[in-house]
């Protein structure tokens, strides 16, 4: 049984009622990541659907406001009308998922899904100016506001961004929205072996040129994106003048990792929409992951993944991030955590079936001091741990 | 006056024996306890607050800060972190019956990774100096509070600092990837790392502006970025408040985020120029400080288009600096803003509210009618881009009945930067100064849920109590599962 309120007061009212029949609620918007993390046992879903509509836009001040179960898509629609953006590229990741519905506003702030732009201007948590949530006693709590600097008090809305929908259910968030740049391009590396491709990258995001996009593919994956032979991407997004100025100086400064052929406007969107939502993977059946690391160990973690379970893979990030398809099996698990514990990284489970979410640490456990204080402040929020019980740690 | 709580008199009749306590642990320079030696910790940058402390301790290892609190916390005894002791907003203030923990012997650099683009340092490292250690190889450190000679990383985490380059880079929040944090138990708990978002709960992002209420940062991982090819600031000036706000508003409503946008009104003008003769337009009614970043024909392009935009707002001048000493000039006096305020009046408090862009005029005619009525000048500095709000109220702290006029000015702007839709602060962190306004801001609920997650880090409260909540106890849950 789906509850799905249509205003904060039924959202409110729904909690409550949840809360004092001590009923655990899977919170949701439409559904689609609800294949992410840990599978959630609970008697209802509650979704946010239904509370959809961008309630603030102010483009001149880079603010807008939404309910949560507005459609991601909307909202882009929305602010591109008015030449903005948001900011931390959030990628859709239903079909990687098989998921049915539309991803929701709410559902990529409690995922704190970044894409491609995240290496240069911060993840969607960075861009979350404020949030109106309901904790798990079904008291409406408020966080931030609509200004763009705020350290008032403790930042609740980055503990809510990410956090799942296990503290508190949001009904509003407001974000930090800025100009689409005029022009992007993307110089193209070919041919070169991963660990060269990421100094490559390296060098790209140590110029200064503010590049905004650095990727590598392996072959198979680049084949994806129409290249043949690995590609090395790296992304500059600017008003067209700069974009041609930078594309330029960047292209010499690579030159000893060969000469980088220029993607024009249209196929650098085409490009990073690939890589964003994670296309050179699309097409396995198995287990997908995502593992954080510093750049330069992103070609370890991939080789290592390849001897141990023939991984398919490519790196975002500047080779910090770390996408990895593989059988959705115990040992795979067991080799993707070790490979990012011995390059001092994380790791999440993005895809699996629910035995193997179920049964694995689908992110890493916390160590123990951690693991209490997050213990007490789960309670904080959500006493009798109704609010997705489950779905991040085993638990809590 | 804030009121500060009672001090612990058992504690305070234990003095002698705490002070061992810690000279057990530390390095026998490492604990004050002399009257005379404790005395240059008795305030930070809100100085019309003070308060000696009962002990000051100063370690220079992670271990020797889990010791130090381990053995406290065992104690029950209050703990307030320092770092450099800028807070504007009495961050670090002591209690009389609290322990200060200072950070500045850990002031060393542990590692420089530019291929990663991070540093690892640890909390007493200036801000300035993670920027003097990078800037060999192109690279700096984002966040530039005007404090930064002086002010430490730590501190920067503890209260998110921001700085004038915020509209482009972030403030500390988003250039951190990790710190060590040191638990009132005495617990040591690495958070984040050498890479970007950790997944679980971002622990990094409620730590940072935390002001020292959950835990002692020891180290901490920031990103560094390459710089530009370069930078390069214009000076607008306008004959009212109003115009040069809605030219603000049209410049963001053009797409081009420049750098820095700051704001100064007539008196900050004057202040400014006194101190830095930067060539401010003393004519003016209001200056926009504006820079843009690139190449040189990149910053030439923006600069026109920005020209262009300020051109329809009958601006008195429009000036672009000619040179890189020239724009140094510029921001030496926007940053020398807060000493140069200092020698036109014998004290003043700087408030630092941030306030819709769109509300600006509006807010500075009503800053402006309040001031009058209460007779205390202000002038008005602030990051226009972000709407970060930095009226300077000057006082004679020698008069009681000055301060108190301040105080109750200082309240008044916040308040009506919080009925307008914005914030108590910005930047400077809610310390002691805007303690008892956060009622303003929060109701009871979102407030006793701040309170019980500092409670979920720190059950005792021995961590800054006097500091960002207001003093009422807090009912614990009763229905706990």
């Amino acid at each position: 049984m789906t509850l799905a309120p249509t205003d904060e007061a039924g959202l409110i009212a729904t909690v409550t009622a949840a809360y004092e029949a001590a009923t655990p609620l899977e919170v949701l918007g439409n559904g689609s990541k609800r294949g992410l993390l840990r599978p959630v046992q609970a008697a209802q879903n509650l979704s946010t659907a239904r509370l959809a509509g961008v309630t603030f836009y102010s483009p001149q001040e880079l603010v807008l406001s939404a309910q949560a179960g507005t459609p991601l898509g909307d909202i882009e629609a929305m602010v591109a009308e008015r030449g903005q953006q948001i900011t931390s590229e959030p990628p859709d990741f239903s079909a990687l998922l098989g998921a049915q519905g539309t991803q929701t506003l709410g559902g990529v702030v409690g995922a704190n899904l970044s894409g491609p732009r995240r290496v240069a201007w911060g993840a969607t948590r960075d861009h979350v100016l404020g949030v109106r949530a309901v904790n798990g006693r079904g008291e409406l709590l408020r966080s931030g506001g609509r200004v763009l600097k705020n350290v008032t008090g403790l930042d609740i809305c980055k503990l809510l961004t990410g956090s799942h929908g296990t503290l508190a259910v949001m009904s509003e968030i407001t974000i930090k929205v800025l100009p689409t740049p005029e022009r992007r391009g993307t110089l193209a590396l070919s041919g070169l072996a991963p660990g060269r491709g990421v100094a490559a990258l390296s060098a790209a995001l140590g110029s200064p040129y503010a590049v905004s996009g650095a990727a590598y593919l392996p072959a198979e994956a680049a084949a994806v994106i129409g290249f043949s032979g690995s590609v090395t991407l790296a992304r500059i997004e600017d008003f067209a003048q700069s974009v041609a100025y930078r594309t330029d100086k960047l292209r010499a400064d690579l030159a000893e990792f060969g000469r980088a052929e220029i993607l024009d406007d249209a196929a650098s969107i085409a490009a990073w929409a690939a890589v964003r939502d994670a296309r050179p993977l699309h097409s396995g059946e198995g287990g997908i992951w995502r593992v954080s690391v510093r750049p330069s160990a992103g070609p370890t973690v991939a080789a290592a993944l390849e001897k141990a379970f023939c991984a398919k893979w490519f790196l975002d990030w500047g080779g910090g991030l770390v996408w990895v398809a593989g059988p959705a099996t115990e040992a795979a698990h067991a080799a993707v955590m070790a490979a990012a514990k011995d390059s001092g990284g994380t790791w999440m489970l993005l895809r699996g079936p629910d035995s193997l979410r179920a049964s694995v640490a689908v992110i890493p456990p916390e160590p123990a001091a951690l693991g209490r204080i997050t213990a007490s402040v789960k309670a904080a929020f959500d006493p009798k741990g109704i609010l997705n019980p489950g779905r991040m740690y085993a638990g809590v | 006056m804030i009121a500060q709580p009672e001090p612990k008199q058992n504690v305070l009749a234990r003095r002698a024996a705490i002070v061992a306590g810690l000279r057990a642990l530390l390095p026998e320079s490492g604990v004050i306890a002399e009257e005379l030696r404790l005395k240059p910790y008795e305030t930070d940058g809100l100085a019309a607050y003070r308060q000696v402390p009962l002990a000051v301790a100063l370690p220079e290892t992670t271990e020797q800060v889990a010791a130090v609190l381990a053995f406290l916390h065992q104690e029950g005894v209050r703990v307030v972190p320092r770092g450099a002791g800028t807070s504007l907003s009495g961050g670090a203030l002591p209690m009389a019956d609290a322990v200060v923990v200072g950070m500045m012997r850990m002031n060393r650099i542990l590692d420089i990774n530019y291929d990663d683009r991070f540093a690892l340092v640890q909390a007493g490292v200036t801000n300035i100096g993670i920027t003097q250690a990078v800037s060999d190889a192109g690279f700096f450190y984002a966040p530039d509070p005007s404090s930064q000679l002086a002010c430490m990383i730590g501190g920067n985490v503890g209260m998110n600092s921001g700085g004038a380059h915020c509209l482009r880079y972030g403030v500390t929040a988003n250039n951190l990837l990790g710190v060590k944090l040191v638990t009132i138990r005495g617990e040591v708990i690495d958070i984040g790392g050498e890479h970007l978002d950790a997944a679980g709960y971002d622990w990094l992002g409620l730590i940072t502006g935390s002001e020292g209420q959950l835990g002692i940062v020891t180290e901490v991982t920031v990103r560094i970025l390459r710089g530009p090819e370069g930078a390069r600031a214009m000076l607008a000036a306008f004959r009212s408040n109003e115009v040069a706000g809605q030219c603000v508003d049209s410049i963001i409503g053009s797409g081009i985020i420049p750098v820095a946008l700051e704001f100064m009104d007539r008196p900050a003008i004057h202040a400014c120029e006194a101190f830095a003769h930067a060539g401010y337009p003393l004519d003016a009614e209001a200056m926009l400080i504006i820079e843009v970043e690139g190449s040189v024909a990149e910053q030439d392009w923006l600069l026109d288009r920005i020209k262009e935009i300020c051109a329809r707002f009958d601006p008195i001048s429009l000036k672009v600096s000619q040179s890189p000493e020239e724009s140094l000039a510029i921001w030496k006096g926007r940053k020398g803003a807060f000493g140069a305020v200092g020698r036109i009046s014998p004290d003043y408090l700087c408030m630092d509210g941030t306030i819709p862009t769109s509300r600006l005029p509006d807010v500075l005619r009503r800053i402006a009618d309040m001031s009058a009525a209460c007779g205390l000048q202000v002038a008005n500095i602030f990051h226009a881009g972000d709407g970060n709000l930095h009226p300077l109220i000057m006082f004679d702290a020698n008069d009681p009945a000055s301060f108190a006029k301040a105080e109750k000015l200082g309240a008044d702007i916040l308040k009506l930067c919080v009925e307008v839709g914005g914030c108590l602060t910005g930047e400077h962190g809610v310390g002691v100064e805007k303690r008892d306004l956060m009622p303003v801001q929060f109701s009871g609920i979102e407030l006793d849920q701040q309170r019980r997650i500092k409670s979920a880090f720190d059950p005792e409260w021995l961590l800054n109590p006097n500091k960002v909540f207001p003093l009422i106890p807090l009912v614990p849950l009763q229905h706990a599962a």
